[in-house]
């Protein structure tokens, strides 16, 4: 059976592996070792009968094809409402078809199921929430992922990514080391604005430990020393961990489980060894939803758990600005038409809509926040969610992708969106570099930190 | 004929239908897997109760959720079909009178006219899901002819039943018909996907507990069906 140099069934385990896939331009070999790649059939299928269980055998059973999913759907939307992206047909004509085969399916069948189950479907899970039987086609395409990863049928970013995952337990390639040394850069820049800063490396007993995104200390730091002006304007102590502060899961969107619980376990592990009262992670959606809502899951927790709370960070906020921790100088306050963004991977997945909304309402002027339509749970995805941003074979289709979001901020007339979610950050700054309709757009963490009513003695004195 | 259909094949047929249902019930739970579902079914089986029973009213009480809510003909059509599929048969007094044969007791009977309007509009229904499934490219698209089918059993005692009712052609034949297409449609719930009588309910409740467990119902968010 051919296995491609880069194109296999077998993970990035090495850093050699990891570097040879990387220069592998645009995954141009990789791609033509997929054509050739084989099906292992038994394997596909004694996975499917070993994993797929009531819940998702019932759900590709009763499906009445009754089509109310269609327009719940955004990308069937944005794509001209062709029937192929009907969520009921792309489930069935991939995941359903591979289990009526009983995994007897080829090459071509397994890279259309591929093209679907990453440029068609973000597994936002908006679906489920019109389908009348209640079946969640995000859960199951996010379960044919994991299918088509085992049998190297990936695309190229998110072999790299699940295999980045696997060497460096990050999604970038960020050691310990740089990860301290950022820190410790971080907290000396900022010094001299904000006395007495510090960025606490494995500090045991704490009040929080803070985790985060690792594009955060590879490509925007200033993020790591907005989260410590912060905590150290609202008193806080807190720490951060040397090994188990990366909580993002490029691994979830590729469909590498094991990867998964591997990542989940390292920042649980931190959690063991530091003794926090409870963990904080940044403002980032998919990460939350990793570590904190399915984490406890893939690392065999039976309460569906983490170890201690752990926390969104719009979360964390909102209690600060309720409870004074922080305080906002009125007179600093957003006065323009604002929106905000609705993470799916923590609004519709974890209900948080009303704490975001709350922090909108200490730093934004009465009347000035406009609501994206729709919004909270039934909000639809950026468009660049579930790897899709990533994703360079599918740049055009995320590209149409973006159109709903552009429409809804369209329809606010707002010119500022608030974003508190990596993914959904990134695609705003794409949807403005594609369409060009003159927004701007921001994290929660540098607005809040340009309205603080900052205490007299954390001010700098003037020499 | 008459007597063997309400007889032994009528007990046969209760038999194999709600005893099929039921194994279809405890099958599900046990294929349940709070590991690869990620949902602590167990430890949280109250906060899980709540978000299932959330789920399954918002979705069986008409215009409730929001998807009954943007689609108002269609939410009026698809309800007057099942309460006309479900009611009828219940409350017909033709039925009640067998079961008070039986049995004595019966439910209290619907008047003659309230039992043809809801078989009426039960067929109505019917037609309109046939013609949507013709209509629509995103309902065709995935239209099987196992959908036709199902539609078929599911109306042909109600077919029978009106023709055997309006004394049209030959009322034993039509009685003898309308027993038998009763008698398939219900030994096919448990084994088609009119099972969703009962998995309806099931698959409803699993991701209202998914919902009322893992995706907010803990952080004390109820989900905005």
């Amino acid at each position: 059976m051919p296995e491609g140099i880069f194109c296999n069934k077998t993970p990035i385990n090495t850093d050699e592996q990891l570097k040879a896939t990387l220069n592998d331009k645009g995954g141009k070999q990789y791609y033509e070792e997929m054509n050739q790649l084989d099906v292992d059939s038994d394997k596909l299928w004694g996975a499917i009968r070993k994993t797929m269980k009531s819940r998702t055998r019932t759900w590709l059973e009763i499906c009445a094809h009754c089509g109310l999913c269609a327009e719940s759907c955004f990308l069937y939307q944005v794509n001209g409402r062709v029937p192929e992206q009907v969520p009921s047909y792309k489930i069935q004509s991939t995941l359903g078809v591979m289990v009526k085969k009983k995994g007897k399916v080829d090459n071509a069948f397994m890279q259309m199921c591929m093209e679907t189950a990453w440029s068609k479907c973000t597994c936002c899970n908006r679906c489920g929430m019109y389908c009348p039987h209640g079946i969640d086609m995000g859960i199951m395409f996010s379960y044919l992922r994991g299918l088509l990863y085992s049998q190297g049928f990936v695309p190229w970013e998110l072999k790299i990514g699940s295999g980045m995952h696997r060497v460096y337990r990050a999604q970038m390639d960020v050691t310990t080391e740089d990860w301290v040394e950022t820190c410790e850069w971080m907290a000396e820049e900022n010094e001299d604005e904000w006395p007495g800063l510090e960025i606490p490396v494995d500090k045991e007993d704490a009040d929080i430990m803070y985790t985060c995104n690792a594009r955060e200390p590879k490509h925007y730091p200033e993020d790591i020393a907005e989260a410590a002006i912060l905590f150290h304007v609202a008193g806080e102590n807190w720490t951060v961990p040397s090994e188990g502060w990366e909580q993002t899961s490029l691994s979830m969107f590729a469909g590498d489980w094991e990867c998964c619980k591997d990542n989940v376990l390292n920042v649980y592990s931190a959690i063991e060894r530091l003794r926090p009262k409870r963990a904080i992670g940044t403002e980032c959606g998919h990460a939350h939803r990793a570590t904190v809502i399915e984490g406890p899951y893939w690392a065999g927790r039976e309460d569906g758990q983490t170890p201690v709370p752990y926390i969104h960070y719009v979360e964390w906020l909102a209690e600060a600005l309720r409870t004074g921790k922080l305080k906002i100088d009125p007179a600093k306050r957003i006065k323009e038409p604002v929106t905000l963004q609705d993470s799916c991977n923590y609004v519709r997945n974890q209900g948080l809509k009303d704490v975001t909304r709350e922090i909108i309402s200490y730093i934004v002027e009465p009347g000035c926040f406009v609501e994206m339509a729709p919004n909270k749970e039934h909000n639809y995805c950026c468009g660049g969610g579930g790897g899709f941003n990533g994703i360079g074979l599918y740049r055009e289709q995320r590209n149409m992708a973006l159109r709903k979001k552009m429409e809804q901020i369209l329809d606010t007339g707002c010119k500022l969106v608030i974003a508190p979610c990596h993914n959904c950050w990134d695609a705003i700054r794409d949807l403005e570099e594609e369409y060009e309709i003159g927004i701007r757009w921001s994290f929660l963490k540098p607005l809040v930190i340009g309205m603080l009513d900052v205490p007299e003695h954390l001010l700098p004195k003037d020499e | 004929m008459y007597d063997f259909l309400t007889g032994p094949m009528l007990w046969v047929t209760f038999l194999v239908s709600f005893g099929g249902l039921l194994v279809r019930a405890v099958m599900y739970v046990r294929g349940l897997s709070w590991q690869l579902d990620r949902v602590a079914y167990r430890p949280h089986l109250g906060y899980g109760m709540r978000g299932g029973i959330r789920s399954i009213l918002a979705f069986i009480i008409p215009f409730k959720a929001r998807l009954w809510r943007v689609r108002p003909g269609f939410t009026i059509i698809f309800f007057g079909f099942h309460i006309g599929l479900l009611v009828t048969p219940i409350f017909l007094e033709a039925h009640n009178v067998m079961l008070k044969q039986a049995f004595g007791f019966s439910l209290p009977a619907l008047p003659a006219g309230v039992a043809d309007a809801l078989a009426w509009t039960c067929l109505a229904g019917g037609l309109f899901l046939v013609l949507r499934r013709i209509a629509f490219p995103e309902v065709r698209i995935i239209t099987t002819v196992y959908d036709y089918l199902l539609l078929v059993i599911t109306v042909a005692p109600f077919v029978t039943g009106l023709i055997a009712r309006y004394d049209m052609g030959n009322y034993d034949f039509w009685l003898t018909a309308h027993i038998i297409t009763g008698e398939i449609w219900l030994l096919s719930l448990p084994f088609t996907k009119l099972s969703h009588v009962l998995l309806f309910f099931m698959s409803r409740l699993q991701l209202g507990m998914d919902y009322g467990i893992k995706r907010g119902g803990m952080k004390g968010t109820d989900m905005a069906w």
